[in-house]
């Protein structure tokens, strides 16, 4: 098969898997697991998770200590960040013809910004750069569950994680739950309106595991591994 | 002013109508806006307004960032362009509408139109910088100081004895040659702030004159705002198209 074939989702030659969901939803353990499965498959693999770039990350720390953010910029903010994130971790990769497996991507802002109070169509379209991915994974996972492994792991809840900035609730607690809520229901809704993979996670992780690698087989069907390309040439 | 977006509501916004007057002075580097925002403060002033005034990338938020990614050439279109967007959020909301809900008028020396401007030459889409600055407010009145590319040119040099790199462009590699460059460059943004002028509703200001010949022509446009029962001098329509648009440029070119 010819290496060059592009993706009918977005033209380029590799292939992106998107993973979202709550923080605590399990989505990172199996987005690891996946990437080290195809690696072990032959597949060129390039994992990236969408963790603030130097860049921003220093002025949403220094915004948050001023207390200077609003929806608004917090949004416009994180999507400088995505944008630097996508120009050098997700695009080169997707040219150079990789499987480009991504913790987060673009459906974590259109979550967390509407969230917030933005609107959700002018997110949308701030993020119109961002191709659309050959397959998006939502983990989805209760709230609890969630809030029961961040304890279990004595994880820090973050101050914008919880919402606190919201006004929802005095306790770190409580907000957080009422946040993670809405951040849920709209995860739930764009669920649909994307149509992306819904997971039920609050199975085993093998069996979550086991499940991906079905769902990822057919998209990689024919798609060349790192020894049919040297055969190739 | 009753806070109207050009369509998108800016959220956590203090309910109710804000005070004040939101005047921007557009026009390219060396039309005089400098100038003239300094004219039009004082006479403001003079009349008993109380006045703030604003420009670009003078917000505390992101400009070190701006500074640093200017001097690496490190960052993408898109990237810069939301980069800038980000530090016009943040001016608008943490200065602009203080001022504005305090009563006072704000004096803005170029707004998201320069923004938008400078963007498109980039490579955005027309469409998705109109749509990223959509939750800007309407201003009261828009004026552009309209001025020729030789006058420009000159009024750049008397300033800076040189011409500046960012001014001329020089990161679009239009030229090699600074001062063609220049020229290329103020033709680009021309081009773009002529759509703008119709659909933004621009009061155009011929400043190919002397400054006090621009001021008098300004403090007429200015004026009927501070009479009562007046109109709004600016009323865009701008129609909502549908679909995404795309960012352009080359992150949305494969």
């Amino acid at each position: 098969m010819n290496p060059e074939v592009p993706s009918p989702k977005h033209g380029y030659p590799g292939r992106l898997f998107v993973f979202e969901g709550l923080d605590g939803s399990g989505k990172s353990t199996q987005a690891a697991l996946l990437a080290k499965w195809l690696a072990a498959q032959g597949y060129r693999v390039f994992q990236t998770e969408w963790n603030s770039s130097e860049l921003v990350s220093s002025t949403i720390r220094r915004g948050k200590k001023k207390g200077l953010l609003t929806p608004t910029t917090f949004s416009l903010l994180h999507a400088t960040d995505f944008a630097d994130r996508f120009d050098r971790k997700i695009l080169p990769p997707l040219r150079a013809g990789y499987v480009v497996v991504c913790d987060r991507y673009s459906f974590t802002a259109f979550v967390r910004d509407a969230a917030r109070g933005c609107d959700p169509e002018w997110v949308r379209t701030i993020y119109s750069f961002a191709p659309t991915p050959d397959v998006a994974f939502y983990f989805r996972v209760p709230v609890r569950v969630t809030l029961q492994r961040k304890i279990a792991s004595r994880l820090k809840i973050n101050y914008y994680e919880a919402g606190m900035d919201l006004g929802l609730s005095d306790d770190l607690h409580d907000s957080y739950e009422r946040f993670q809520g809405r951040l849920k229901r709209e995860y739930e809704r764009i669920a649909v309106q994307d149509r992306m993979t819904v997971i039920d996670s609050t199975r085993p992780v093998e069996k979550i595991q086991a499940e991906l690698r079905e769902n990822v087989r057919p998209i990689l069907a024919g798609f060349p591994t790192m020894e049919s390309l040297m055969h190739d040439a | 002013m009753t806070p109207n977006t050009y369509g998108t509501p800016l959220p956590g916004l203090p309910p109710g109508k804000l005070g004040g007057k939101l005047i921007v002075i557009e026009g390219a580097d060396g039309s005089g806006r400098s100038t003239e925002v300094a004219f039009l403060k004082e006479w403001l002033e003079v009349q008993g307004h109380a006045v703030v005034d604003t420009g670009l990338r003078r917000s505390t938020l992101v400009s070190e960032e701006i500074d640093r990614a200017k001097q690496g050439h490190t960052l993408g279109a898109t990237t810069m362009a939301l980069l800038y967007a980000a530090d016009f959020g943040d001016q608008l909301e943490n200065k602009i509408v203080p001022a504005l809900s305090a009563g006072s008028t704000v004096l803005a020396d170029r707004y998201i139109y320069t923004l938008m401007a400078r963007a498109i030459v980039r490579g955005a889409s027309r469409e998705w910088a109109r749509r990223l600055y959509a939750f800007a407010f309407v201003p009261d009145l828009v004026v552009f100081l309209d001025a020729r590319p030789e006058i420009l040119l000159h009024r750049a040099i008397g300033k800076y004895g040189s011409l500046d790199y960012w001014e001329s462009g020089m990161d679009l590699s239009l030229s090699r040659d600074l001062f063609e460059s220049f020229f290329l460059y103020q033709e680009k943004l021309a081009a773009e702030f002529e759509w703008m002028s119709r659909d933004y509703g621009f009061h155009l200001v011929d400043a190919n004159r002397r400054p006090d010949q621009v001021d008098a022509e300004v403090r007429a446009l200015v004026e009927p705002l501070y009479q009562p029962g007046r109109r709004r001098a600016t009323l865009p329509r701008l129609p909502r198209p549908s679909g995404t648009p795309s960012p352009g440029g080359p992150a949305a070119s494969g």
